[in-house]
């Protein structure tokens, strides 16, 4: 044969030898090399945990009525790797299914995706669990179609039905609460990866369902509970041949919230009364937020925001259908921890704190024109009502910005007006930090905003984190905008020229708009009346809480929370007793009058401020009505807000008398506690007995809040 | 390395001169190449072992823990006598008769695409449902087919010193490419393979030119570059030809069963946990541990030890095919053993290799080892084959 033959034989033959040579040498390093670390990820293959999860605890309010609790429903889920194991046939698994549950097979998709992978939809709508976990697709599902789908395996590969606990939102007096309690999600992958090697029992499982809002996120540790674990030695066949260790579950703990579900319903049905009345005057009145707190200890009793959205829709997960209509609404966020609005006339307490402790006269006279010019710009009065010479009491109570422009001016100048540096003196932004706005209030909820005070701060902050843009600009001149429009082009690039020279300075023009509430201030509702409280308790700040206790399954208290202090005042006492003796004047002769005719002043006398903010653009001003009562020996708080709304008394004012109203038992003229919201007239002091099968005792009867076959008004 | 320039007469002369001159008696068993015979055996007894450790647990019958291992050993036992039948054929008979076996190879292989009998198994539809429940894979017998076929096609010339001309190379290469497309057809990667490997070492020795063999080789890295591109292949091809690169990114079946087939053999250490006791073996945490990842079987319960003996075996065999294609007398018999060679070298490389993590994973059995009967069936004929050669090589010595 040819040489060329035997030549390619041979090379053939040592390409061979060395190809069984890798082998071994491989072998050997596999084997006797690297041997350890493979023995012991083969004996963690034969242990198996099989977990079942503990029940959650409830959340019940104040008087022990359940504001959520547990049902079971059938929950129909689909294992995505069983499902791609069946190549050919996935997807007519999908279209299957969708037929029998009555959705269509394009939803159940979208569903079945990751999120974060291509094409998949955003989340909730995705999956945000794990890929190792059974996607729930349907929930209360009936048992005739889970029994179909159970009975057919081969037609429904990887998808299962079976019994789950599932939340229950459907609290007392139909109140909604959906941004007080939050709703449930499934674990994300980054929360597994961030405990990754935590081998302990009750660390979280790609099963897992965990609070992603409110509440159930906020106290999610305490309402999970620990499941039960048993810890299984599996064989060959998955026979169970010994049980390696059992830990039993332990029912999550109860939240006892300081919520009044009597009194949240009232607040939730006043706010969008409020609403509908600024939607009635032809105002937008888009969101608003209502705020009701026990000025003694910060304990939130009611917190209502518009536009809301229904809890249960979270349960099994939403429909991309459902998704859409909460984004489009805008209603996922709380409006009153997490929106952020000018405060407006509401902010007058802050600057006249400041003066006060300035030492200025809280009761000399002020001149209060219809407005005050500086410059070229004039600032203006409500309505551009002149009052003449006036009290600073009254200017409160008639609200006359011309005042507090004046009290600015002087603190301006006294600071060093245009020669001011950067650490001279700030009185209303400092004021304002201490009555706690811009940080955030420090309840127990999640995604709190803090909120912004405008102050020579916030004004040189601003300007390090802008300049490089105004300067850029003043030097380009927006040639875009020259194209168009050369006069608004040379504008721009004026302000922009003064601005990047010294745009950090506190000018005259922000010194006046901060004292009134406008400008770049933005607080949200619940800093607001956490602020307003304050004033009515002497002077504490108090961080609001929405939780009094936490609670065993069995009833026995293992927390009680213990009112936590913000800040205080840190106000002369002359300045304080001024303002508790201003505002109830608000309500009886100046802004605050109208909503309150015919109210029982004389019994109950009511504090309040009334805001109509400024907003940006063509909008309507905010309505704001803050207030306590009652003023002479305060107990709550209730801070009430409606973006473009109109104004505080037209808007705010009726929804707001309407909940003291059924706060203090009010009717027409006459006061009966024992008609109040609340039981016996006042939140609960002692905590709601818990039976020790982990049954909640509620009120009885009417103050049950569960409607009954006999009907109620 | 002087040697090579002596040529295979020089060899053939020196290593037979002790066994066969000048004996006249030389039957049958006598000429038979007794290593190959006895690794072949010892190769099936092993592997039946092994395959009864992997069955036991859920492979075999409720009533019969040994079921499995039962059809397994009458599949050797036939697949032995086909060897014996195989190494008896007539070598004039055979070369007569290679386009028949080739046309019939070729129809079987055609029969997975009929609807009702044709069964798809892990993608691949490659098997043929039988009665009584067993299945067929024609493209094992295709392999076969396609040694003969490639032999007969590259050994026209008569004088053995003329490289085949340029019509046969291409011939032969058609008589490889037609059963490659159909196994494309069927999603079977692995025999694509085997197939490719086959075609080139068979063309390699028979001493075509350097530029078509440069060619030939240069074309199949391309066209497998093109595949992977093109997006020729499937997501789950490409998934798994390449996941053995970095098993732990990647959490797909395919790494998964690299994964697990590595801790199996990690496992094993020096001398294995025992037969019947390896965890990973017995949990069947390892899939088709009974044929495509036998050999994490041995890993894990027989050890380095164990282990090393088994590729020492396949060692052993490959050395005897490769010293009776090196001592054949003609073309046709040192192609035939050439393509025998190349076939059950690359297959014992490529699925001993994927279970250790070197190589890509595909769905080929390991020679005489993994269960399966068309495939241990085809590996004795073709041990038969070998027998031939050397046979006819004994015999024309006289």
């Amino acid at each position: 044969m040819s040489e060329k033959s035997n030549l390619r034989l041979i090379i053939l033959g040592i390409l061979i030898f060395s190809l069984m040579a890798t082998l071994i040498s491989r072998l050997y390093f596999l084997q006797v090399m690297t041997g350890d670390e493979y023995r012991a990820a083969a004996a963690n293959n034969t242990v198996r945990e099989v977990v079942e999860p503990a029940v959650r605890g409830l959340i019940l309010d104040q008087a022990g009525r359940p504001l959520v609790s547990n049902r079971t429903s059938i929950v129909v889920t689909i294992d995505r790797q069983e499902l791609k194991q069946q190549a050919i046939s996935g997807d007519q698994v999908i279209k299957r299914l969708a037929k029998i549950l009555g959705k269509s097979p394009e939803s159940i998709r979208e569903r079945l995706m990751s999120c974060g992978t291509e094409n998949a939809p955003k989340p909730p709508i995705c999956w945000n669990g794990s890929t190792y976990q059974a996607v729930p697709v349907a929930t209360d599902i009936d048992p005739q179609t889970a029994l179909t789908i159970m009975e057919k395996r081969s037609e429904y590969a990887g998808v299962t039905a079976k019994l789950t606990a599932v939340r229950e939102y459907s609290g007392p007096f139909d109140v909604n609460a959906a941004h007080i309690l939050g709703y449930l999600g499934p674990v994300t992958e980054e929360q597994l990866t961030a405990q990754a090697g935590s081998d302990a029992y009750d660390r979280l499982r790609r099963t897992d369902a965990i609070g992603r809002s409110g509440l159930e996120q906020y106290y999610d540790e305490q309402l999970r509970g620990t499941p039960s674990v048993t810890t299984l030695e599996v064989d060959t066949s998955g026979q169970i041949t010994a049980t390696l260790d059992q830990k039993p579950a332990v029912s999550g703990d109860y939240l006892v919230s300081t919520i009044d579900a009597n009194l949240q319903a009232v607040v939730e049905k006043q706010l969008v009364a409020a609403v509908q009345r600024a939607q009635g005057q032809g105002y937008p009145g888009d969101s608003g937020a209502a705020v009701v707190v026990d000025v003694r200890n910060g304990q939130v009793l009611a917190m209502a925001s518009y536009p809301t959205y229904d809890p249960s829709i979270w349960v099994g997960g939403v429909t991309p259908k459902q998704y859409k209509s909460l984004i489009k609404s805008d209603s996922l966020a709380s409006n009153a921890t997490q929106g952020l609005f000018a405060p407006g006339s509401t902010y007058k307490v802050v600057s006249t704190a400041a003066a006060g402790e300035q030492g200025y006269s809280l009761y000399s006279d002020y001149k209060c024109p219809k407005n005050v010019k500086l410059g070229t710009q004039v600032f203006r009065n409500y309505e551009s009502a002149a009052y003449g010479d006036i009290s600073l009491a009254r200017a409160l109570e008639v609200s006359c910005n011309t005042v507090f422009y004046g009290l600015a001016d002087r603190m301006w100048e006294a600071a060093g007006g245009n020669d001011a540096t950067r650490d001279s003196a700030d009185p209303i932004a400092d004021t304002a930090s201490r009555f706690g706005f811009g940080t955030p209030t420090g309840i127990d909820s999640p995604g709190e905003s803090a909120g912004r005070v405008a102050g020579r701060g916030f004004k040189v902050q601003n300007w390090e984190a802008k300049r490089d843009t105004w300067c850029k600009n003043a030097i380009s001149g927006y040639p875009d905008t020259r194209k168009t429009d050369p006069k608004l082009a040379d504008y721009f690039t004026a302000l922009d020229k003064e601005n990047c020279a010294d745009g950090f300075r506190w000018r005259e023009g922000d010194a006046l708009n901060a004292a009134i509430g406008q400008g770049d201030t933005v607080v949200t509702p619940l800093q607001m009346a956490m602020a307003y409280s304050a004033i009515a308790n002497g002077g504490t700040v108090y961080e609001p809480r929405l939780i009094k206790a936490v609670v065993g399954s069995d009833g026995i208290v293992i927390n009680r929370i213990e009112p936590s202090i913000k800040s205080t005042l840190d106000l002369p006492k002359s300045t304080i007793k001024f303002l508790k003796n201003s505002l109830p004047g608000v309500t009886t002769d100046g802004s605050g009058k109208t909503p309150f005719l015919g109210f029982p002043l004389n019994q109950i006398p009511v504090a309040s401020k009334t805001g109509s903010a400024q907003v940006t653009g063509d909008k309507v001003s905010t309505s704001w009505f803050a207030s306590y009562a009652p003023a002479n020996k305060p107990r709550y708080a209730i801070v009430m807000m409606v973006t473009q709304g109109g104004t505080g008394s037209q808007t705010s004012g009726p929804s707001v008398r309407k909940i003291y109203e059924s706060l203090f038992g009010i009717k027409g003229k006459n006061v009966n506690p024992n008609r109040s919201v609340l039981v016996d007239g006042k939140p609960s002091k002692s905590l709601p007995t818990i039976r020790p099968d982990g049954t909640p005792v509620a009120p009885k009867g009417k103050m049950s809040g569960v409607t009954t076959a006999s009907g109620s008004d | 390395m002087a040697k090579i320039y002596t040529g295979p007469s020089a060899g053939s002369a020196l290593a037979g001169a002790g066994s066969r001159s000048g004996v006249r008696s030389r039957g049958f068993w006598r000429d038979l190449d007794w290593i190959l015979l006895i690794s072949g055996l010892a190769l099936s007894v092993l592997g039946s072992v092994l395959v009864w450790s992997a069955s036991r647990a859920d492979l075999a019958l409720p009533t019969d823990p040994h079921s499995y291992l039962k059809r397994h050993a009458i599949n050797v036992v036939i697949a032995i006598l086909l060897g014996y039948v195989a190494s008896r054929l007539n070598y004039r008979w055979l070369r007569a008769y290679t386009p028949m076996i080739y046309g019939i190879s070729f129809l079987l292989l055609l029969l997975p695409f009929v609807p009702g009998i044709g069964v798809t198994v892990a993608g691949a539809r490659a098997w043929v449902d039988l009665p009584g429940g067993l299945t067929l894979q024609p493209s094992e017998f295709m392999k076969i087919a396609v040694i003969l076929m490639m032999a007969v096609l590259l050994s026209e010339r008569k004088d053995i010193e003329v490289e085949p001309s340029g019509r046969d190379v291409l011939l032969a290469l058609a008589a490889a490419a037609l059963p490659v497309g159909v196994i494309l057809l069927q999603n079977d990667t692995g025999t694509v393979l085997i197939l490719g490997t086959i075609a080139i070492s068979v063309t390699a020795v028979s001493g075509v030119r350097t530029r078509w063999l440069v060619g030939l080789i240069g074309a199949a890295a391309l066209s497998i570059l093109l595949a992977i591109q093109l997006g020729l292949l499937k997501q789950y091809q490409v998934a798994r030809l390449t996941s053995f690169i970095s098993p732990d990114s990647d959490t797909g079946a395919s790494a998964y069963n690299a994964n697990q087939a590595r801790i199996a053999i990690g496992g094993g250490g020096w001398f294995g946990v025992g037969l019947f006791e390896g965890p990973q073996t017995q949990g069947k945490f390892v899939p088709v541990n009974e044929s495509d990842f036998i050999f994490t079987v041995s890993g894990e319960e027989l050890g380095f030890i164990g282990s090393a003996l088994l590729i020492l075996l396949l060692a052993v065999l490959l050395w005897r095919a490769a010293t009776i294609a090196w001592k054949a007398d003609d073309q046709y018999g040192r192609l035939v053993a050439t393509g025998v060679l190349a076939w059950l070298a690359f297959q014992t490389f490529e699925n001993i290799g994927m279970t250790l993590g070197i190589m890509p994973i595909t769905g080929i059995p390991l020679p005489l080892v993994s269960a399966g009967g068309t495939s241990m069936m085809s590996v004795w004929v073709a041990i038969g084959l070998l027998q031939t050669v050397r046979l006819h090589g004994a015999r024309s010595e006289i």
